[in-house]
This record gives structure tokens, C-alpha cells and sequence, in this order.
């Protein structure tokens, strides 16, 4: 057995491992302090998010009940004959939805464009500087403009019309806009999601005889599916916590309103609210004013925020296939 | 999107018949040339020659091609001939032409905005020019350096390519045969036949880049061309992999660009010494290795500069 080596001894000395602190102690003094700062800093932000997340868990916790969920809300001066958020809730999920039909499509179209088409040059530079555009702008904006653009009779359909006059607000109407809050997510996401895709696998379906609209399809938009779930995700989280647009667009009935006979589409086309405008109207300052009520439909929207983002999260994780 | 009809496979032309060219010469079959006095170490070491070939066909003829990527000068006046029955190593040191040639083969270069091409290429008498470019690359396929199977099963990445564009049909019990042959002929298939459902993604290096050639196999191109195929694997999967080539150089033409000159020399039958976009010598491997023509040749393969 003497061709075999001995396995060394376990008490042969070896050199002392180094931790972590032994090199920032040469450090100079200006840069300990700016890594001190930073620690301080980061640590601040954390403390913050966690009180507010915190609290708004603790005030929810305490007044959420099950049956707010499935009450609509009611006249009443009280909290306990103000009626619960189930229409305001549905309508969340109404605008979200509603919102993404619109935003989910043109996004990942105007994705796919701009990373492996985008041509003429210009015309994508000019695309490119709009979609920022439209990150950057303060939704009250669209707001506005949705009203000036659903008053228009043409659109009166969109809405409830009485003698003519086109009331402009409208779960249609409110989508629309909400749309243009979350493309700017949607194409950013889908966009960079390609670019991530190396050029070799692109050129190793066109070098099979595929065309640059089958590789777009079979091979880069199913590479690309986590950042294209990643920015739907980011856009729904911004829809649901928008309350500008809501405001202006929706109307301030909390409950639903509809205009017209036929069933669904006379509620689409009728007012309502949301979390975020049941909140606004019920909060201490709000013209209701029953601030349980408003901890607790906070609370629900906020779980909905963090489980989206959560979400996000996993399928980002999941999606790093590209070395 | 355009549908166009994909072309009917094989039109692959007998061994026999159709006057092919053969080149048949002594020093083919000979496994060890007498070296040069400048020849490389390696030029006595046994080769991975199977049986030497028959005879070869020529597929591709490459006329006087030059290639500019805008005012840059990558391929110059460059003549060769690309052999059924054959394996053509392209060598020479990094940004000599070589990738470029063998993109231009089936038009890749024409994905590069500024590439712009001078001179003729024929595949079995046609210009490639005047062919499309789909259909094209259905004859001459490609595999790259880096492993690149596409997002889906293994089955579905051979299947792809049968596939009329983004069509999913055929369905999978209509292309099982012609899956399985592919898989079987980049002798992958023993590996993967369990589970053919497997994400390709998760197989190792050396299996996924099999799978790239079996995907380059499935179309039954003419030509096959290989952009170092071996630089991101271990040894053994490189062996593999050698020995898979030389073993289909019977079925297709393939041309290889390799910056490792053991490698050309254990796998080719003729090399294409390319410096700074020239031709500088072709021939058969042994005596491109053995006893260079060209004193840039010898220089480079054994190991003067590059």
C-alpha cells in the first residue's frame, strides 16, 4: 500500500484563515467611514419599509374581517353600518385585468420589435423615447387627458351619455389610461428579457432555415417568459396601486353604477371605485372617513402588492437559464 | 410571415454516378508523413482516421470570394473547394477570415449590416446567391462554439427544425423516426432515448452540444460546418465529438474552423491556412502539417506566431 500517499496529518499547520474583517483594516479612514454611511443608510431605508409594512399589517390584522370581503360598501355613518369592500375590491380586479388586456399584447409587440426588428432606426429611437416618456409622467396626466379623450362623443359608447353629454368616466375609460401606466413596465421587461438571449442562439435557428418570425416565436419568446411574466407582474402591481387615474376616470361612486341594460357591459360602462379610492375616500381626511375600514382594505391591498412582487421574485429566480 | 414551402430533404447525390470528382491519392491513405524539418511535434501522432474516404464529391465551390465588414477587408479572393467525404479544417490565427468564411457559407454574414461580398459561392452548381436564404441554410447547417440548444425538450429541438418554420406540426409521433435518426447519427441517442422530454438545457456540456450537431444533422443538410465546436468542452466530450465528425464526413460534407492544430490535424482530411484574410495554403492535412508549401504555414503550425 505504499503507493498510495498518507493523507496528510491533521495536525500539519496551515495558514490561518483570513476573515473578512482582517482586510478592511487596512482601509483608509475616509473609506471606512463611507461604508459606515452606507451601512447606516441601508439600514434606515429597511427600518422605514418595515414600519410601514408593519404597521399597516398590524392596523389591518385588527380590523379585516371575512365578511368585508363579500359586503358591499353602504351609507352610514358608523364603521359598523358603513358596509364592507367588496365592490371596490372586484373593481381592482376588474381595472387590473381590463388594463393588462390592453397593456400585455401592445407591450410585448412593441418588445419584440424594438429588440429584434427595429426598423427604421429613427422610427424605434423615437418609440424608444415615448415609452420613457410615459415611465416618467405623473399619472394624474393621463387622468386628464382621459377625460378630455372619453368626453369625446365618438367615444360615447365608453360611457354613460345623457342627452348628448358624455359623462367620460367609465371602467373603460379608466383602463385605457392604466394601460399606459403599465406598457412602459411591459416593454422595458420584454425587451430586455431578449437582449439577454445570446446572438449565437438566434443565429443557431436562422442557421437551421428558420425565419426571423419563427425564431421570435418557437425559440427567444419562451427563453425570454420569465422577464415577459416579470413585467405583466410589475405592470398589474402599479395598476392596482394607482389612484390618480382611478380618481378622475372612475368616478367616486364606491359602489358600482352602471349605465345601460346589458348586464356586464353596462357595468363596465357604469362608475365605481377600488381599493385605492376606497382607501382615499375612507381615510381619516377622506370624505367618508371611517378609518378602520380603510386600515383594512389597505391592508388587502398591500398583500396583494407584496404577493405580486414575491411573484416577481420566483419567476426572475427561475429564469436565469443564459450563463 | 412568409410561407415558404420547406424544401424537400435529401438531395443528397449518390456516391456513385453523377461523374463525381475523386481524389483518391497515396498520400491520403497514409497515416504518417516523413516530417519536415520544421514540422510540429505533433505531426507523428496517430490520427483519428476511421478508414480513409473513398472518394469525395465536391459539394461547394468558394470562387474568388472576398468579404468587407464596411470598409475592412475580412475575406480576400479566397478559392476553395469543399468535399463530400472530406473534412476541411480552416486554421490560422484569430481575425484571419475563417469564422467569416464559414458564416458566408450559408449567408450568416448577411445578418451584419455592414458586410458587404464580392466573388461567387456554388453549392452542386448554384449560386447561393440566388437561392433563399431558408432554404439555403437547410442545406448548409451550422453549429457554433457555444452549446446553444434552444429552450425546449430535446425531442422539440430536433423536431424544430423539421418543423415548417413555427409550425408545431407535424406532430411528435410523425417526426419520431426522423428525431430519433438525427439524435442517433450525432450518436446521442443511447444517452437521451430514456426521456426524450428532458429539458435540453439541463443536459451537460459535451451532450447539449451534441445535440446541436444532431440538430445541424436533421434538415439532412449537404453541408455541415462547425465554428469550433470542441472550445467549450472537457476532453473527453472533445474525443467524442472528433470522432463523431470524422465519422459523418461520409454523409456530409463538413467544414471546421479549430484554433486548435491538434485537433485539425487528428480530424481533417484537407486544411486552409487563412492569415489576415488570405488563402495561404490548402491541401491535405498531412502535408499542410508535414511539409508546408508556404513559410507562413510552417511558422504557424508549429507554433511560430498566432
Amino acid at each position: 500500500m505504499s503507493a498510495v500517499a498518507p493523507p496528510p496529518p491533521a495536525s500539519a499547520p496551515t495558514p490561518a484563515r483570513r476573515s473578512a474583517r482582517d482586510s478592511s483594516a487596512s482601509w483608509r479612514w475616509s473609506d471606512r467611514l463611507g461604508l459606515a454611511f452606507a451601512w447606516l443608510l441601508g439600514l434606515a431605508f429597511l427600518a422605514v419599509t418595515v414600519a410601514i409594512v408593519l404597521y399597516m399589517m398590524v392596523q389591518g390584522i385588527r380590523y379585516v374581517r371575512p365578511e368585508l370581503f363579500v359586503t358591499p360598501p353602504a351609507q352610514g355613518v358608523s364603521e359598523a353600518d358603513s358596509g364592507g369592500f367588496l365592490d371596490p375590491l372586484l373593481g381592482t380586479v376588474i381595472v387590473a385585468a381590463m388594463a393588462m388586456a390592453i397593456a400585455f399584447p401592445l407591450g410585448l409587440a412593441i418588445g419584440v420589435w424594438l429588440s429584434e426588428f427595429g426598423n427604421p432606426g429613427w422610427l424605434a429611437r423615437l418609440t424608444e423615447s415615448t415609452i420613457e416618456m410615459l415611465a416618467g409622467s405623473p399619472s394624474i396626466v393621463f387622468a386628464l387627458f382621459g377625460t378630455l379623450l372619453f368626453e369625446q362623443g365618438a367615444l360615447g359608447f365608453l360611457s354613460r351619455t345623457n342627452d348628448g353629454v358624455v359623462y367620460g368616466r367609465s371602467f373603460f375609460a379608466a383602463a385605457t389610461m392604466l394601460s399606459l401606466i403599465a406598457l412602459p413596465l411591459m416593454v422595458a421587461n420584454v425587451r430586455e428579457g431578449l437582449q439577454a438571449i445570446p446572438a449565437h442562439v438566434r443565429e443557431a435557428s436562422y442557421a437551421v432555415g428558420k425565419t426571423r418570425i419563427a425564431t421570435v416565436r418557437r425559440v427567444l419568446l419562451p427563453a425570454a417568459r420569465p422577464s415577459v411574466v416579470t413585467g405583466a407582474m410589475l405592470g398589474v402591481g402599479r395598476v392596482i396601486g394607482d389612484t390618480a387615474i382611478i380618481v378622475v376616470l372612475l368616478g367616486a361612486t364606491l359602489r358600482f353604477n352602471g349605465a345601460g341594460g346589458v348586464p356586464l357591459l353596462s357595468t363596465l360602462k357604469g362608475t365605481g371605485s377600488t381599493l385605492t379610492t376606497f382607501v382615499y375616500q375612507n381615510a381619516p381626511t377622506g370624505e367618508i372617513n371611517q378609518p378602520e375600514k380603510a386600515f383594512a382594505a389597505g391592508f388587502v391591498l398591500l398583500s396583494m402588492v407584496l404577493a405580486l412582487n414575491f411573484a416577481v421574485d420566483v419567476a426572475a429566480r427561475r429564469g436565469r437559464r443564459w450563463r | 410571415m412568409s410561407h415558404t414551402e420547406t424544401p424537400p430533404p435529401v438531395r443528397r447525390l449518390p456516391l456513385t454516378g453523377a461523374e463525381p470528382r475523386v481524389v483518391d491519392t497515396a498520400e491520403q491513405r497514409t497515416v504518417v508523413m516523413p516530417a519536415g524539418s520544421g514540422a510540429p511535434s505533433f505531426v507523428s501522432a496517430p490520427r483519428r482516421k476511421i478508414a480513409s474516404s473513398p472518394l469525395a464529391i465536391d459539394r461547394m465551390q468558394v470562387d474568388r470570394l472576398s468579404i468587407a465588414y464596411g470598409p475592412k477587408l475580412a475575406v480576400k479572393e479566397v478559392s476553395l473547394p469543399i468535399r463530400q467525404g472530406e473534412v476541411l479544417a480552416l486554421i490560422g490565427p484569430s481575425g484571419c477570415g475563417k469564422t467569416t468564411l464559414l458564416r458566408s457559407l450559408n449567408r450568416l454574414t448577411e445578418l451584419t449590416k455592414t458586410a458587404s461580398m464580392k466573388g461567387r459561392i456554388l453549392l452542386d452548381d448554384e449560386d447561393i446567391a440566388t437561392l433563399e436564404p431558408t432554404a439555403l441554410r437547410r442545406r448548409v447547417t451550422m453549429v457554433f462554439q457555444q452549446p446553444n440548444p434552444f429552450p425546449m425538450s430535446v425531442f422539440d429541438n430536433v423536431a424544430y427544425v423539421l418543423r415548417e418554420q413555427a409550425s408545431r406540426r407535424p406532430r411528435k409521433v410523425a417526426l419520431q423516426g426522423a428525431v430519433r435518426s438525427a439524435l442517433e447519427r450525432a450518436g446521442l441517442y443511447d444517452e437521451v432515448a430514456a426521456d426524450l422530454s428532458h429539458p435540453a438545457l439541463r443536459l451537460s456540456g459535451g451532450q447539449q452540444q451534441r445535440l446541436c450537431i444532431a440538430r445541424a444533422l436533421a434538415a439532412d443538410p449537404e453541408v455541415l460546418l462547425l465554428d469550433e465546436p470542441c472550445s467549450a468542452l472537457d476532453p473527453a466530450s472533445t474525443q467524442r465529438i472528433e470522432e463523431l465528425i470524422v465519422a459523418l464526413r461520409e454523409q456530409v460534407a463538413v467544414v471546421i474552423v479549430t484554433h486548435n492544430l491538434q485537433q485539425a490535424y487528428r480530424i481533417a482530411d484537407r486544411v486552409a491556412f487563412m492569415y489576415l484574410g488570405e488563402l495561404v495554403e490548402y491541401g491535405a492535412a498531412e502535408q499542410v502539417f508535414g511539409s508546408p508549401r508556404e513559410a507562413r504555414t510552417r511558422e504557424y503550425v508549429s507554433g511560430g506566431f498566432g
